[in-house]
């Protein structure tokens, strides 16, 4: 069937936050199908609460609304666009669960809006466990012994019927939240109670493990015919047990035979055609090693992160061609858009070897602990290309950004044979160098798959890797001729790879391979193996002979993007590459990006002109610069991944658009900023780098505590602390010195004023300031964390000029070309500058939206040579906009287990929701909605905990509360206070009092909200850390600064509910 | 052992000899199916010729003896980008390198497999030879001009008479073209008793047996190759149920009356949509061959129709009971989407 003309307006649903399990790919699924819809003329009204994300910008729905993403005000944003259709399954569970609960409360039927694609029904019977469970029982699918509890006495007693281990999966959560293995009993209530308060319908389902067997997904596309495809293979070449999202995926499936391969693409097209899935669905299998057997593990029927990893995978755009079937078009009738020939129903052919690493936050939190199962805990991933197993795993080790070029790792030599053992049996992160580790102390590969469940092929395969290490450790640079270097080139290895191997440097394996005359060529991912000629600009590279890659002699700019998702460093950049790509476009210049990340728009090959998937190294990078010989790159774009490869692209004489490196270098480099704030006699706080504990301790009492201590060489406060004593400061100073005795600590005067925060562009002689930024939490808390607020509510106007005026003089001493972040704080009065960035933020998207100033489109214009004069803008904050905006931070660490989670220097958030209102309370409000926090009520039941420092502070608040009815539980210290101030309160004890403690009272669910001052983080054996975990464990709110507290007592002040607050959609901001 | 890929235009791609350690000539084609190597390497269609797998690990999964498409292989050559040496599955019984030894098959490994295929995608289907070291054109030259494939047919046929599931109840007289295994395989699961015939068969040797069904397999080469099975076809219509696959469905074609076409590099893998011109339905198909059937007289329907190009994909006779089609419905290697094809066939059988 063609179109279905009837379509006139559909509601799309985006993700909202990223958190973990749920990221950037969604707003890779939601653009295409945004984008697809428009393209037919329908119009499109988006909700998304993520203001960092493509989907929300102007232009790419017809309207959108960034709102909470709760049914009510998607119930108020249809009742006043009134789509006639909605789509499902584009924002990940998020967009399902919401759309589920909509279509319960009758609310699609109410204003006749109508499911288009996989239906309501349809997605329940995938996901709804029990009705999975029939499903499979109805289409003769065999599934592991499993049964759904409601409670944990039935869990024990079916556990005791099927035997141990026992794998708990909690109904529609994310990334496998609240699940586990329970390998006896005790584990098992302890894993089942919390799957059962997660699941949003309490309903756990308990299954017999099969950990060990092969995991294999499949990709399935069907049309409103029955047409029905695979798009995609994938093996997880961690087995069963170690969820897909923390498992090194490849793709296509390598290890099955085709007898295998094609009885499980039957079984996934059999289930996903009796439930009449129309658009795209993933469907995840466990096969048994030895023999035919096979078990169903699960099915999403909707866009995921796997199908986005497909589609990049393949070159098959899965979320596009799901949004025209949901239209009305059948899959024959759909072109595929890479060969611009043939249709979008064929199975695309690979003829590459697809590797997926995850990226795990580990490196931020040190005490996390990193032991891989059921529970998702990455926070983004890489995709990497190549023709052999071997260079596809080596490009993707190296855009882990880890500092690894070989599978040879220091912290894996050191540990013992027995060691090695125990971790690769229980896996972590550093498995894959563990294995490699154990191969090259030649221990038993037959042994190594029956321990690890990992495929022989597999193994034999990093034993190749490391048998080519321990080779290329006998060679001298000289000694490596043509065929040696072009051998190794061809399995992967990087220059600086080889480098460390031999003991020389990078530059020398480089100077050595070009002598040599070797150089990587580029082919083409075309969806069909090169059966047809394509018109695809997707390439990776190789050491073979034939390129497919041939410059243009067009005007050309190189975007570097920015990597994986991590912590510090997100979605924000994908936004600022892909804009400066549109912006580019415009301006009539041939765009290329090179990025590694599957789950983004960046990578989208519709993107930019060419798309180079390829590790960010300055190897990879700059041998695309050596073929395409670009008129400029842009850095600025790609966060601390691209800024990085500044100096490198100078010193090879690479036009490096933009604010140059040398200017990114004094910016970046402590002591070069330091002059050159004192020649413009600009404050900042009064700091000392020291290289031992006793200059620290001398340094800190000419300083005066409290004090910001921090390593030299930090991304996102990493390992930043608040030292308020010299026992404090002793402790910090000694570990930091045993951890690294190479690079000085960072002391600074801490001054806990207000922060503020600009992203400004700069044209080398004018000064944009889109917007101010005001940060709720007092300075002390990572400006990541804080929530931040357009435009300032509490800032004098002396402030805002004076950093009107700072912003200007150092973006012109910096001569910066494009854009500049800077970070103040406002004390006693006075401003200081703490943070100076020579590039874009991860505030830009939040402030091109909330501001309506076109940021990136501009820095972008600005770096090609225009003036802000020529665009119309001049020097100066940019007019207001009429409403208020607030952004507020979104975490993912009850995912992460043993991490702390108050709000410190260090980043911990993974994403953010924006609240948009006519007032700054209307604003705060929503935003604390969106971000799923509780907004007490009278009724509501606080658990509270104060540091002394904190409790005079506190008092008023605590009579607000009070007198809006709320009733407080504390532990004896802050119980008192209240007492004293005839507050009532609900004494309980503490942890080393006995039980009922308060961690009892926490899991029982009577308390609504949980505030917790700290006195410090990251002590694991503190009641407050416990406490803390606990909390967001049970998915209670957690408060763990006072001004977020108090922002929250304003709020719920004014009594607002969703009747009583406006909806905002973009085209209301101006 | 270093050697040579070298196509008739000269072109000369080097890599690694392995398998059996000869020189040969061949006609050079590409298949992209990325599993299922050991059913391509045992199927008689590939007759003749010089295969290469877009897919660039090959041998992964080893070779077992239960998947085997014909009792032996009888393609010349098996290029490869790289051979798995230590392949991995529960019923692997050897591996690549070994089995070609054991089957006179030459491989090669190393080769940049996608610069050669978008070769052949560009210039068509080429004759080429694999030799040692780095041989002259001269020598190039002459072991080109020995090849000659006008008689795969008769190479990979059955050479005498023989029955599969005696007991079955339809009684089906099968014409071995170069048959692979699966279609055999898939009728017997119907409860088909089959009786093999020689490619060369006479129209009274099958009605001698009086078949519920007479079924042309699968084969190697051109069928214009084949005029005598053409002309048994055409003394069989009208008197049995007629139905056929791949160069069947060729031979049946010719007989009634359609011409044949020779694709610039055929369609050789498992992911060919062809669209079921009856129920509308498009489905992914196994399909491996270099010529189409075209310009049907009247009284002949096309029945499947390729969706990328609009090839053929099957035909019917409008009246009586016959019908065919191009792609493989018994998949081995690819998707099993078609196998209904089987039961539409057994439908013919009144």
């Amino acid at each position: 069937m063609p179109l279905n003309k009837s379509i006139k307006k559909v509601l799309v649903i985006g993700s909202g936050p990223i958190i973990i399990g749920q990221a950037a790919e969604f707003d890779y699924s939601g653009t295409q199908a945004c984008q697809a819809i428009k393209d037919e003329g329908i119009e499109v009204i988006l909700v998304n609460s993520n203001p960092a994300t493509i989907m929300t910008d102007r232009g790419m729905a017809t309207n959108t609304y960034i709102e909470p993403l709760t049914a009510e005000y998607l119930e108020k944003i249809i009742k006043r666009e009134r789509p006639d259709s909605v789509i499902a399954g584009m924002g990940g569970q998020t967009g399902l669960n919401l759309a589920c609960e909509l279509y319960d409360k009758g609310v699609f039927d109410k204003y006749g809006v109508n499911v288009i694609g996989t239906s309501i029904p349809s997605i329940k019977e995938g996901e709804d466990r029990d009705s999975f469970k029939r499903l499979m029982e109805r289409t003769n699918q065999p599934i592991a012994p499993s049964e759904i509890v409601t409670d944990v006495e039935s869990g024990i007693a079916f556990a005791k019927k099927i035997g141990y281990p026992v794998i708990v999966r909690p109904a529609y959560t994310l990334g496998g939240t609240g699940g586990g293995i329970a390998e006896n009993e005790e584990e098992l209530i302890t894993i089942l109670s919390q799957g059962l308060h997660l699941s949003r319908v309490g309903q756990v389902l308990l299954e017999k493990s099969i950990k060990g067997w092969k995991e294999i997904e499949f990709e399935v596309m069907r049309d409103g015919a029955g047409n029905c495809i695979t798009i995609c293979s994938m093996e997880n070449v961690d087995p069963v047990g170690v969820h897909t999202g923390d498992s090194i995926v490849v793709a296509p499936a390598l290890t099955l035979a085709d007898k295998e391969y094609q009885m499980l693409r039957k079984a996934a097209i059999d289930i996903i055609n009796s439930i009449e899935i129309k658009g795209g669905c993933n469907v995840q299998f466990a096969l048994n090693p030895n023999s035919f057997e096979y078990a169903v593990i699960e099915i999403n029927p909707r866009v995921s992160r796997s199908s986005a990893l497909a589609s990049k995978a393949t070159g098959y755009p899965i979320a596009k061609i799901a949004a025209k079937i949901a239209l009305g078009y059948n899959l024959d009738e759909i072109l595929n858009a890479v060969t611009g020939k043939t249709y979008a129903c064929f199975e695309p052919a690979i003829d590459y070897v697809v590797t997926k690493i995850p990226k795990w936050p580990f490196d931020k939190f040190f005490g996390a602990k990193r032991n891989l199962g059921t529970k998702m805990m990455a926070t983004g991933e890489i995709m990497a290309i190549g023709n052999t197993f071997e260079s596809s795993l080596l490009k993707g080790v190296r855009s882990l950004e880890i500092k690894q070029y070989t599978l040879e790792r220091e912290s894996s030599k050191k540990r013992t044979m027995a060691e090695l053992k125990q971790r690769v049996i229980i896996p972590d992160d550093e498995r894959l160098f563990d294995l490699a580790e154990m191969i090259r102390r030649n221990y038993n590969l037959d042994k190594l798959a029956e321990i690890t469940g990992m495929d022989l092929f597999f193994l034999h395969h990093i034993k190749n890797i490391v048998d080519a290490e321990e080779e290329l450790k006998g060679y001298k640079l000289e000694d490596i001729d043509y065929d040696t270097m072009r051998r190794y080139k061809k399995m992967g290895f990087s220059d600086k790879g080889i480098a460390e191997l031999i003991g020389v440097g990078g530059d020398e394996v480089y100077n050595r391979r070009i002598e040599l005359g070797i150089k990587p060529v580029y082919k083409m991912v075309d969806t069909c193996a090169g059966e047809f000629e394509a018109v695809s600009p997707y390439y990776y590279s190789t050491y073979d002979e034939v390129s497919e890659s041939s410059p243009s002699g067009r005007k050309k700019v190189i975007v570097i993007g920015s990597g994986p998702i991590r912590i510090g460093q997100g979605i924000e950049f994908d936004y600022c590459s892909v804009h400066s790509v549109l912006s580019l476009e415009r301006a009539n210049v041939e765009t290329i990006i090179i990025n590694n990340n599957p789950e983004t728009v960046s990578t989208d090959f519709d993107t930019s002109d060419k798309l180079y998937f390829e590790p960010l190294t300055e190897e990879d990078v700059y041998n695309i610069i050596e073929l395409e010989k670009p008129d400029g790159v842009i850095l600025q774009f790609g966060g601390q991944t691209a800024i990085k490869l500044a100096n490198f692209l100078a010193d090879m004489n690479v036009p490096v658009l933009g604010t140059q490196p040398k200017y990114i270098d004094e910016a970046e480099d402590r002591e070069k900023f330091d002059e050159m704030l004192e020649k413009l006699d600009i404050k900042r706080p009064k700091g000392k780098a020291v290289w031992s504990v006793k200059e620290g301790i001398e340094e800190a009492n000419k300083l005066e505590y409290p004090l910001l201590v921090r390593p030299s060489y930090v991304l996102g406060g990493q390992g930043m602390e608040i030292t308020r004593n010299e026992v404090d400061l002793v402790r910090y100073l000694t570990d930091a010195f045993q951890k690294d005795k190479h690079n000085p600590v960072l002391i600074d005067r801490y001054l806990g004023g207000r922060e503020l925060e600009v992203d400004a562009i700069c044209d080398g002689s004018d000064v944009l300031i889109p917007g101010i930024m005001e940060h709720l939490e007092r300075a002390g808390v990572h400006s990541g964390d804080s929530i931040s607020i357009y435009p300032p509510q509490h800032v004098s106007d002396d402030i805002i000029e004076k950093i009107k005026d700072v912003t200007y003089r150092i973006a012109i001493e910096l001569k910066v070309i494009g854009m500049i972040n800077i970070q103040f704080i406002e004390f006693k009065g006075e401003l200081y500058i703490i943070e100076v960035n020579p590039r874009s933020s991860r505030t830009v998207p939040y402030i091109t939206k909330v501001t309506n100033v076109p940021v990136i489109d501009i820095a972008t214009r600005i770096m090609l040579g225009e003036t802000l004069k020529d665009m119309g803008y001049s020097t100066g904050i940019a007019p207001k906009t009429n409403t208020v905006a607030i952004k507020v931070p979104v975490f993912s660490t009850e995912k992460l287990p043993m991490v702390e989670v108050s709000l410190g220097p260090e980043m911990r958030s993974t994403g953010e929701v924006l609240g948009v209102g006519k007032t700054y309370l209307e604003a705060m409000y929503k935003g604390f909605v969106a971000a799923g926090t509780t907004i007490p009520k009278p009724g509501s039941t606080i658990l509270v905990t104060v540091r002394d420092l904190d409790k005079e502070n506190f008092l008023p608040i605590a009579k607000r509360f009070a007198a809006c009815g709320c009733g407080f539980i504390a532990t004896s210290g802050t119980a008192k206070l209240l007492e004293q101030n005839d507050i009532p309160v609900q004494t309980v004890k503490k942890i080393s009092e006995g039980v009922p403690n308060v961690l009892d009272i926490i899991r029982s669910g009577v308390v609504d909200l949980i505030i917790d001052i700290p006195k410090k983080g990251n002590d694991v054996n503190s009641d407050g850390f416990k406490i803390r975990r606990t909390a967001i464990e049970c998915s209670i709110s957690l408060m763990t600064s006072l001004d977020t507290v108090g922002a929250l007592v304003d709020v719920m002040e004014e009594r607002y509910t969703t009747d009583n607050v406006n909806i905002i959609s973009l085209a209301d901001i101006h | 052992m270093k050697a040579q890929l070298i196509l008739e235009n000269g072109v000369r791609f080097e890599g690694r000899l392995f398998g059996a350690d000869k020189e040969i000539a061949g006609e050079v084609v590409f298949t992209t199916g990325m599993t299922g190597y050991q059913e391509t390497l045992t199927d008689p269609s590939f007759a003749g010729q010089i295969v290469t797998m877009t897919f660039p690990l090959i041998g992964n999964y080893g070779i077992n003896l239960e998947d085997n498409e014909a009792k032996h292989t009888n393609l010349k050559g098996f290029v490869v980008r790289e051979k798995a040496d230590y392949p991995s599955n529960f019923r692997n019984e050897m591996n690549l390198d070994d089995f070609l030894k054991e089957q006179g098959v030459v491989g090669l490994e190393g080769v940049d497999t996608r610069a050669l295929t978008r070769i052949i995608r560009e210039h068509g289907v080429m004759n080429g030879v694999i030799m040692k070291g780095n041989p002259t054109d001269e020598e190039v030259k002459s072991l080109m001009e020995t090849l000659n494939n006008k008689n795969v047919i008769m190479e990979t046929t059955a050479k005498e008479v023989y029955t599969v599931n005696e007991p079955g109840k339809v009684k089906v007289a099968f014409i071995d073209m170069g048959a692979k295994q699966g279609i055999i395989r898939d009728l017997a699961k119907r409860d088909c008793a089959i009786t093999v015939f020689p490619a060369d068969t006479k129209p009274e040797d099958i009605e001698a047996i009086n078949p519920d069904l007479v079924f042309l397999s699968n084969g190697p080469g051109d069928p214009l190759d084949a005029p005598g099975t053409v002309d048994t076809v055409k003394a069989l219509i009208g008197k049995f149920p007629i139905c056929g696959i791949c160069m069947g469905h060729q031979i049946i074609g010719l007989a009634l009356g359609c011409k044949t076409k020779k694709l610039k590099f055929g369609h050789h893998g498992g992911n060919h949509p062809v669209k079921d011109l009856e129920t509308g339905n498009v489905y992914i198909t196994s399909q491996n061959h270099n010529y189409i059937v075209s310009d049907y007289p009247d009284g002949v329907e096309e029945t499947f129709v390729n969706v990328n190009d609009g090839t053929c994909e099957g035909i019917r006779h409008k009246t009586l009971p016959i019908q065919s089609v191009q792609f493989h419905p018994e998949a081995s290697p690819g998707p099993l989407d078609t196998a209904y094809v089987f039961d539409r066939f057994l439908k013919e059988v009144k």
